[in-house]
């Protein structure tokens, strides 16, 4: 690590991961959007090649920002018939750890657990880990990469991810 | 009275000829019954699909899947050929092969450990000599499927020894798979790695009506219209034309149930037409792709390649989507109320690496358990049967759209589902 490289305490990551789980619970998606790093991606890589890279293996989701933006645009959308009415979701997350910097990005990690309830179905619960890389835009921390990797060896009864992991 | 000589499975298909209407029983949907019958007249005896050449790559390659209902090793032996074996142990049944995939040099079964070669013949019995002859290695082999058969590297197998060979079944379909294959230069395509499974809670046969029926995309993929036009594609039907979509397609008969729509493309194709979507830095290399297909093809041939959309279902159940990126899809009911859906990419071996990413990018923008359209898709779906709970109040679905004029069906219109229906029905009455 050179001195120029950004750093970032376990704290401020918890902090950001916390803020970030509430908005996501609470459908504050535009608010979250302000957490993100203006090129910043998004990858659900798929269960069975959970180490693999999105321009050689069909992930689950591989968005660009300009995806996202879109995605967002969906999801706040009453047509987004998987998500209307939004489902009820809680995370939990829990294991953050501050990696090595690389330059100006700080690779962070924590584990996590997402119950997500419907009307009428059974809860989903999604397990798995979170790989995010940061950096700092204006001295604030900012998600520039965001990999939300599953533990089931397949979607199965999860169905759709339609909802942000 | 009673017709003894009737299949049980009769009267859940209704066609009036004279009313111009067709529907179907719910019943179809939901009942334990007619869900046991298609296992027998549906799945023990349509070419049903296992897997792609290109999963295979080398002697020893693996997958193990369910195909039909049974677990299957899909292998390439040392002799390099390809075999569909049932994955259960001649001595007393336990699964064999317990990997989702590799490269075996043997399968070991854990329960008394019997290990058999790749090709399926046995290689050690321990203890052998308590037999009272020696093991024949070939007979008491892993048992291969009744039948497996290839077209242009899709490999499907059939339980039913008697069963036409797979080129006679596919019938018209192979004319709109060779559409696909051609898009590559070697015309080898290539299932890409990154498996998307998952379940739907709804009848196996919501899926195939669902991959072709494009009457429903104004309503269910609106969010996904609103992308499009975000990203600056003209999504509106020409003025006075009385279209849902921006272009007239086609619903087609293919002959013994299979069945597609034939769309010419206004949502852009890796191979080989350009929307604003793919960035203007796409353009060239998309021009270029082009080109090479005009001088292997021919013009004409070419633009059927390239500016054509076609969503193929082979009977029963296998779907290729040949849109904005081609998908195979595959999907086999566990219940009546359920099924597993398994999907892959599927591209030609030569495209460089942009080219890979470009195919990638435009998949997962519409189909794909995280896409902006199949999550809307599955929730139709699972709403559809959840209103079949009412199956014996409300009995029928109706799918009359276009019988007026049965020559000319277009792709809003649903021609091409009844065509999935009439096969489904002349089955499903043949079972005892």
């Amino acid at each position: 690590m050179s001195r120029s490289d950004v750093t970032a305490t376990r704290a401020e990551v918890e902090d950001l991961f916390y803020l970030e789980a509430e908005l996501l619970d609470n459908w504050r998606l535009d608010d979250w959007m302000k957490l993100l790093a203006d090129d910043a991606s998004y990858y659900i890589p798929p269960n069975d090649k959970p180490d693999a890279d999105h321009r050689y293996t069909l992930f689950t989701i591989a968005d660009d920002f300009v995806r996202l933006r879109e995605r967002i645009i969906r999801l706040k959308d009453p047509n987004c018939h998987a998500e209307y009415p939004p489902s009820r979701t809680r995370r939990l997350i829990t294991n953050v750890r501050v990696g090595d910097s690389e330059g100006d990005v700080v690779p962070v990690s924590a584990n996590f657990v997402i119950y997500r309830y419907r009307r009428g179905e059974p809860p989903r619960v999604f397990v798995g880990h979170y790989r995010h890389r940061l950096k700092r835009v204006g001295g604030a921390l900012k998600i520039y990469e965001r990999r939300a990797v599953l533990d089931a060896e397949e979607l199965g009864a999860l169905g759709s991810v339609s909802f942000l992991l | 009275m009673l017709d003894q000589t009737r299949s049980r499975f009769h009267g859940l298909v209704r066609e009036d000829h004279a009313a111009q209407t067709f529907s179907v029983k719910r019943e179809v949907f939901v009942s334990d019954e007619v869900f046991k019958g298609e296992l027998r007249a549906l799945f023990d005896t349509c070419w049903i699909y296992v897997g792609h050449a290109s999963e295979l790559r080398n002697p020893g390659d693996f997958k193990t899947r369910w195909v039909a209902g049974r677990p299957i090793i899909f292998v390439r032996g040392r002799d390099g050929e390809v075999r569909a074996l049932i994955n259960s142990c001649r001595h007393r049944g336990a699964i064999v092969c317990r990997e989702r995939e590799g490269n075996a040099r043997q399968f070991y079964c854990m329960y008394h450990g019997w290990t058999y070669q790749p090709d399926g013949s046995v290689k050690t019995v321990p203890g052998e000599d308590a037999y009272a002859k020696p093991i024949d290695k070939k007979e008491m082999g892993l048992t291969p499927a009744p039948r497996l058969e290839h077209y242009r590297d899709f490999y499907f197998l059939n339980f039913d020894r008697d069963a036409v060979d797979l080129k006679t079944y596919l019938g018209g379909a192979t004319e709109y798979i060779d559409l696909v294959t051609e898009q590559s230069p070697s015309g080898k395509m290539e299932i890409i790695s990154g498996t998307q499974e998952y379940d739907i809670k709804a009848n196996w046969k919501l899926l195939v009506e669902n991959s072709v029926d494009d009457y429903h995309l104004i309503a269910t993929h609106a969010t996904w219209l609103n992308y499009m036009r975000n990203s600056g594609v003209n999504m509106t039907p020409p003025k006075d034309s009385g279209l849902l979509l921006p272009t007239r397609g086609a619903g087609k008969d293919l002959g013994n149930g299979h069945l597609t729509t034939d769309n010419p493309n206004y949502r852009g194709r890796p191979v080989a037409r350009w929307i604003s979507v793919y960035g203007e830095e796409a353009k060239a290399d998309i021009d270029a792709i082009r080109k090479e297909l005009v001088e292997r093809l021919g013009e004409k041939r070419a633009a059927r390649v390239a500016d054509t959309n076609r969503n193929l279902v082979i009977f029963p159940n296998l779907v290729i989507n040949d849109g904005s990126s081609v998908t195979v899809r595959n999907f086999y009911p566990v219940a009546p109320g359920e099924m597993h859906v398994t999907a892959w990419a599927l591209g030609p071996v030569e495209e460089t690496e942009a080219q890979r990413a470009r195919r990638l990018h435009a998949f997962l923008t519409f189909y794909g358990p995280g896409g902006f359209a199949t999550p809307d898709d599955v929730t139709a779906l699972e709403s559809a049967q959840q209103g079949y709970s009412a199956w014996r109040d409300v009995e029928w679905n109706d799918l009359s759209r276009g019988m007026t004029h049965p020559e000319d069906q277009s792709n809003t219109d649903e021609g091409h589902l009844r065509v999935f229906w009439r096969r489904w029905r002349d089955l499903m009455e043949k079972q005892a």
